[in-house]
């Protein structure tokens, strides 16, 4: 009687893949309920197109591989990436910006280089970014919160969504409007408590503006959920969000017209929760120690508001996220915990120990 | 309470250790056959010293410790030695080693053994003989031979005695059961230890919470003997001996160092028991406490087990049902290893046989690819980056391996079972390592082939350089030689500047031969550097094939040995050689210029 040979360890947690992914893309909806209230059916039909296409490019890139494709569409990580990709884009996009944008992320920015596990650059952002660059008025087009449109006026239903995505037509003008990143950038030469006395975005709002701000908490509960989870550590997170605090502090500049916006707007505004949760944690383009999650998420912080603060667009989330991609391996490099009997931490590019 | 300290990481696997202690400790009928297997310890394989149809007696020496590092086999009941051979051992690779085979003939009768109550006034040395005849490994996992653990020696005074009783593996409850009813005999093993180590300062038991009986039934013994029972809460890996060490003294081993370089000596409560019953019974290690357990077992029981029974003879007493198992382990399932055989015998350091069912323990899963998502580093008990070791190790980047300390990695499999992935984590590791230790030897080999190489080529221009000197003087001699004789044949045909004319043609022979005969005849100088290169050649020879004997391990066999040590006596009789030879050169030309001065 032969029995089989396996290596140590035998015993093994029931955690896989797929089941992260699954409790991420979950871990999502607090967001999407608080986009489809405050902007309508958009979001939700951005991410059925979007994860439609995924899953069609992930099964036929890994037919060309010729990998089995139920097992790597079993890891539900191209629908995470979809998930994330339809939640970012404006509500009421085009279909062929989602489907554009879905393309780039799966094929080009994951797939081609290796498919999960080995793409340096996070999948969703660079799809987005792609799209931002190529289609700059529809990315720029946001529908507006409903408790801003006017007496009588809904935001489309369902089918009228629909017909608005896919006929390719932009919707009316009466429910598209400025963002508060937007506005605030564009509103140049006035303090900021006139910006907030004269744009009901602001003066509705309870802290950040109206609508993005439920957006933004419904993300941060999401996160802290995934955090109790343990799906990631604290330690990306709390940097990108305390770097950003830090950032709008430093040049609040008393709310002067010089002023880039209070901390309070810069958290809880555009894609500030979600970048901070659902992007920067996304492992496989980040860095990998709990050190150098610090040093990556910070450094993310920073660049959002710096973008923010100077740059030529209203929010910069995916481009910070990138350019931190870029640097990741070599945070890691410098960032090694302190291994048990060493008494100081080694450098990854350290032949011998000094 | 003593304080503790808390590890890194670490994980909560299901401990299931309830399954196995309802019923005490339980004795198995004797196995018709006993296969002792000669390497079942860290060292050299025990040699035998029994032959085939040999009657042996409970207790009998039947194999001897060969070198240093090796502990001594007894037979574990009385019987006929039936083969020495080949077997498949208790190994993860399933590979086949040297064992013996010994037909028991049931009447279990023990040979005279001397007992030794009085070990309180017996000198340490003649306690480490008795234990070191008594054949005790380090029961706890590795098989390290005790008695060379508990001698670190002058130069490293022990000041702290740990006791390992965490047994921090899931399923295995040999120690727990062992220290509920023979915690007496333990303790006396430990003063016995203790003893040994010259009365270290501190004597410590590490106990995971989860065995409240345990440490109750240890708690009267140790009353007013300056042992303490420390327990701290259930973490696996909380045994490793690394992580206890920290657990119990706040202290890191410093990374390569052994617990007695700062003062610890680290010992599993198994091996005191052992101890006891070496020293104050006069009983070599002939037997241990094994759990049996796992749900492919109808019994989970613990059973003092005789070492060399067949895995197969422990499921059979026990409802095995070999469908409903997945896969049969020796050891935890965390770092067991599993066996493809049943026919595999119970060794020294085998805590535990666990036959889980594919409920308990399914097939692996095909491993999908790393995420980077970090549990395994949260995982770590040292606190490494497992999700980078892996990217370099299926890159085989040994540089960045060694700096993000490969080698600090002690494979208890925290990391692979956390992975959600199900990558073979730690089996990565053990690949890279022997990679990295291969690639170490062979640079050790290609940098002494080197400096040989260069050795050589040294020498040969060095012998070029002294030809060419010799070519040098002897063409100027034959010159010096044609002028001369030029000058004699030609004294008044100064003008001409020929110094041979046609002629002189005899006088040129005569100029030729003597030249010849100058440039042969080497100066003594000359002579005397001579001998003193070979001289210096033949030290040279004996220092490399001392340096070669010095280097013969346990590993080589008799007969390489005997070659390297007849190269050096060659070589020291070569040396011997030209010693003499210079010496009578030396004299000689003492003479000669005694003369000369004469």
């Amino acid at each position: 009687m032969a029995f089989k040979q396996i290596t140590s360890p035998h015993a093994h947690t029931a955690q896989n893949t797929a089941k992260v992914m699954q409790l991420v893309i979950w871990a999502t909806i607090p967001g999407l309920i608080a986009l489809s209230i405050n902007f309508g059916w958009g979001s939700l039909i951005n991410i059925i197109l979007a994860v439609v296409t995924a899953l069609a490019c992930e099964a036929t890139i890994i037919k060309l591989r010729k990998r089995p494709v139920a097992f790597y569409l079993g890891d539900y990580s191209a629908a995470l990436t979809a998930v994330l990709l339809g939640l970012a884009l404006p509500p009421l996009a085009p279909w062929w910006v989602v489907v554009i944008g879905t393309i780039f992320s799966i094929v080009i920015a994951k797939q081609l280089y290796g498919g999960l596990g080995y793409n340096p650059f996070n999948p969703a952002m660079v799809g987005y970014v792609v799209l931002l660059i190529s289609f700059p008025i529809p990315m720029t087009i946001w529908v507006t919160p409903l408790a801003l449109l006017p007496e009588g006026v809904n935001h489309p239903g369902l089918l009228e969504s629909l017909s608005i995505v896919f006929s390719g037509y932009s919707p009316a003008d009466g429910v598209t409007g400025a963002t508060p990143l937007d506005l605030f950038k564009h509103s140049s030469g006035l303090v900021v408590d006139q910006i907030y006395q004269n744009n009901p975005i602001f003066s509705q709002g309870m802290f950040a503006g109206v609508g993005w701000e439920w957006v933004n908490l419904g993300f941060l509960v999401g996160g802290i959920g995934l955090i109790a989870a343990r799906i990631f550590t604290w330690h990306g997170p709390v940097a990108m969000l305390g770097a950003m605090t830090l950032m709008s502090l430093i040049f609040w500049d008393g709310g002067s017209s010089d002023s880039p916006g209070s901390p309070l707007m810069h958290l809880f505004s555009g894609a500030t929760m979600m970048g901070a949760f659902f992007i920067l944690t996304d492992p496989v383009s980040s860095a990998v120690s709990n050190r150098g999650r610090l040093v990556y998420g910070a450094l993310i912080g920073v660049l959002v508001y710096l973008i923010r603060a100077w740059g030529n667009y209203p929010d910069a989330v995916a481009f910070a996220i990138l350019l931190a991609n870029f640097a990741a391996p070599f945070i890691d490099n410098y960032t090694l915990p302190r291994t048990y009997g060493h008494t100081d931490r080694r450098r990854a590019t350290e032949k011998e120990e000094d | 309470m003593t304080k503790t300290w808390v590890t890194p990481g670490g994980v909560h696997p299901p401990e299931n250790k309830h399954q196995s202690v309802t019923m005490p400790i339980g004795h198995l009928p004797i196995p018709e056959k006993l296969l002792v297997q000669l390497s079942q310890h860290i060292g050299a394989p025990a040699k035998p010293c029994v032959t085939i149809g040999q009657m042996v007696l409970k207790g009998q020496k039947i194999a001897e410790a060969v070198g240093a590092v090796s502990v001594p086999m007894h037979a574990p009941t009385s019987g006929t030695i039936n083969a020495i051979e080949d077997r498949p051992i208790a190994h993860s690779s399933g590979m086949s080693g040297p064992c013996i085979e010994i037909t028991t003939d049931g009447k279990d009768l023990w040979i005279d053994h001397e007992s030794l109550a009085d070990y309180e006034n017996a000198s340490p040395k003649a306690l480490l003989q008795i234990i070191s005849e008594a054949g005790i490994a380090g029961m706890g996992g590795a098989g390290f031979p005790s008695a060379i653990k508990l001698n670190p020696g002058d130069r490293r005074p022990i000041n702290t005695l740990i006791i390992n009783a965490t047994e921090c593996e899931p399923y295995i409850t040999a120690d727990d059961s062992a220290i509920r009813e023979r915690s007496a005999e333990i303790v006396e093993g430990i003063h016995i230890l203790s003893r040994i180590l010259g009365n270290p300062g501190k004597i410590l038991i590490g106990i995971e919470d989860n065995k409240p009986e345990a440490i109750e039934a240890l708690r009267p013994h140790v009353a007013d003997t300056g042992i303490s029972v420390v327990s701290f809460p259930t973490k696996y890996p909380s045994g490793g001996e690394k992580q206890l060490i920290y657990i119990l003294t706040g202290q890191e081993l410093p990374s390569a160092t052994l617990p007695a370089d700062a003062g610890m000596v680290c010992v599993n409560i198994g091996t005191t028991y052992a101890v006891k019953r070496a020293v104050v019974n006069g009983e070599p290690l002939i037997s241990r406490v094994t759990t049996v357990t796992g749900d492919a077992c109808g019994v989970n029981r613990n059973y003092e087990t005789l070492i060399g029974t067949p895995v197969r003879h422990l499921l059979e007493h026990n409802e095995f049902n070999r469908d409903a198992c997945s896969r049969l382990i020796m050891g935890g399932p965390m770092m067991g290893f599993s066996l493809s055989s049943a026919d595999v015998p119970i060794v020294k350091t085998t805590n535990c046989i666990l036959v889980p069912s594919y409920a308990e323990i399914p097939d692996d899963e095909p491993s999908q690819p790393c995420i980077r998502c970090g549990l395994c580093a949260e995982a770590c008990p040292a606190s490494l980056l497992p999700q980078q070791l892996f990217w370099y190790a299926q890159a085989n980047d040994h540089d960045r391996l060694e700096a993000h300390n490969l080698f600090d990695c002690i494979e208890c499999g925290a990391c692979s079972y956390v992975c959600p992935s199900n990558i073979p984590l730690v089996q990565h590791y053990r690949h890279s390592k022997g990679d990295i230790v291969k690639a170490r030897q062979e640079k050790v080999v290609s940098d002494h082939a080197r400096s040989r190489f260069e050795f050589r080529k040294q020498r040969m221009e060095l012998a070029e350089q002294e030809k060419e000197a010799k070519r040098i003087a002897r063409r100027e001699a034959s010159e010096k030689a044609k002028a001369s004789a030029g000058k004699k044949t030609a004294p008044l045909d100064a003008s001409s500047g020929n110094a041979a004319p046609a002629s002189s043609s005899a006088a040129d022979i005569i100029a030729a031969a003597q030249a010849r005969a100058v440039s042969k005849q080497v100066s003594p100088e000359q002579q005397q550097a001579k001998f003193e290169r070979s001289i210096a050649g033949a030290e040279m020879r004996v220092q490399m094939a001392a340096e070669k004997v010095a280097e013969v391990d346990d590993s080589q066999t008799e007969e390489q040995k005997n070659t390297l040590n007849a190269a050096l006596e060659g070589a020291k009789q070569k040396l011997g050689q030209a010693q003499t030879r210079l010496a009578e050169h030396l004299e000689q030309h003492k003479e000669l210029n005694e003369e000369q001065v004469k």
